[in-house]
């Protein structure tokens, strides 16, 4: 038509110096740097909660009872063997024991007041999965998953936290790789086992064949 | 630049980032509107979604209709045997539920010394008591059941199998207290007094070149 090119196109303009020209990649890195941010917020604490410990109505030690007392996780959280849910234990196995130990403590009073009242004690839930995933804990027990291989050492808190980010990136780690996370099913409830000749790789090989232990990664294996 | 044209610029920003942005505020999927368990409701009164079980109904699966297993008694006495023969398969659950259940104050041994009893629960009396000694399987089925004195009933925490798997091993940790020679088994018998030690599965004498492994051996607490 009637405009005439130049031979070489004009990128900048003439007026450009160097550190205009600089400022333009470097809004490059700063998209860049975004999105790496909002990956490491995503990934913190402060969106997944990992490792905050919550305050409770009562602060409940799992360090005092399952890691100083030796109380098996199972004495309280009965249905985990079985059902999706370990169980929340309800308030008279609290008083199986507290109704003669620390039984005027006043740190104890909001379980007395719930077994006086049949009221629930309002526990603030510390796993708290999204709606639209589907965990059961029965099967992990089953396929040699141990406690502390997703809640970490529960025998050594105090105020109760969760260990990990619960992400999906998370779960597939273990459900792609599961030789790297398996025990034997006689030590899922033992706290810090290791592998006996510290080879975890070659036994947990050996036990994804004995076990039968093939983990999906559908979508539809923990979205149904 | 205009101002006019800046004007408009900014607009066009602002609403691609909330148009970025908004979604992230919404939790719907995350937190649907159901119930699953231990989650609240504001629909009944005591606030919880778990209702009640309406006295006099039975679960599925729940049988209540063979006295023995359920009660342990037998014609309104105290069963003197076990609803079911005793199998090591038996012996094996029990074995891991009594240490889950009943070794925090009766102790893995069975003598009432265990971690509760240390920090001030009231003693329970040894199984090896005379008489606990005396005491049908069915007493031992009871009183996990109801409870006795200070110890309250476990029936929400042991279903009723594992109470009569509990049984049993009560009845074999009293045995490993009053075991005499002659109930090694006579072609045991020989090695035993020799000293050797025996396979506590096979009663054989176990054999010099194969130690046992930790996890084949299998501890009872699968």
């Amino acid at each position: 038509m009637g405009i005439i090119r130049p031979r070489v196109p004009q990128v900048f303009h003439r007026s450009t110096n160097t550190i205009a020209r600089v400022t333009i990649f470097g809004a490059l890195i700063v998209v860049a740097a975004a999105g790496y941010g909002l990956a490491l917020v995503n990934r913190s604490s402060y969106v997944t909660t990992a490792g905050l410990a919550i305050e409770q109505p009562v602060p409940f030690s799992h360090r005092h009872h399952a890691g100083e007392l030796g109380i098996d996780c199972r004495y309280c959280h009965t249905s985990v063997e079985i059902s999706a849910k370990a169980g929340i234990p309800p308030t008279q196995t609290c008083m199986n024991c507290h109704k003669q130990i620390w039984s005027d403590s006043p740190m104890l009073e909001p379980v007395r007041a719930s077994f006086r009242t049949d009221a629930s004690i309002p526990w603030v839930k510390v796993h708290d999965l999204p709606d639209f995933v589907y965990f059961n804990h029965s099967i992990h027990i089953a396929k040699g998953v141990g406690c502390e291989t997703c809640h970490g050492r529960i025998d050594h808190m105090n105020l109760t936290w969760q260990q990990n980010s619960l992400q999906m990136e998370w779960c597939l780690e273990c459900h792609r790789r599961p030789e790297r996370y398996v025990r034997p099913k006689e030590e899922v409830f033992k706290m810090g086992w290791q592998p006996p000749n510290g080879d975890q790789l070659a036994l947990g090989r050996e036990l994804l064949e004995a076990n039968r232990v093939h983990p999906k990664t559908d979508c539809d294996t923990c979205h149904r | 630049m205009s101002s006019r044209v800046m004007a408009r610029a900014l607009g066009v920003a602002a609403f691609g980032l909330a148009l970025v942005a908004a979604p992230g505020c919404r939790q719907d999927m995350h937190d649907q509107p159901k119930y699953v368990p231990y989650r609240g409701s504001r629909f009944f009164k005591d606030g919880r979604s778990a209702r009640p079980r309406i006295p006099g109904t039975v679960s599925r699966g729940e049988r209540d209709d063979d006295t023995l297993l359920v009660t342990g008694k037998a014609d309104g006495k105290l069963a003197e045997v076990f609803p079911e023969p005793v199998t090591l398969a038996m012996l094996e659950r029990g074995h891991q539920r009594f240490d889950i259940f009943c070794s925090p104050c009766h102790d893995r041994a069975g003598t009432g010394q265990g971690m509760i009893v240390m920090r001030g629960y009231k003693q329970p009396t040894s199984f090896h008591d005379e008489r606990l000694r005396g005491m049908p399987p069915g007493y031992f089925f009871d009183v996990i059941s109801n409870g006795f004195g200070v110890m309250p009933s476990y029936a929400a925490q042991v279903p009723v199998a594992d109470r009569w798997a509990i049984a049993a091993y009560v009845r074999a940790l009293q045995l490993s207290q009053h075991a005499t020679v002659a109930d090694v088994p006579a072609e045991s018998r020989t090695a035993f007094l020799e000293g050797k030690t025996l396979d506590p599965k096979t009663g054989l004498p176990m054999q010099d070149a194969a130690p046992p492994d930790g996890r084949a051996a299998g501890s009872g607490h699968e």
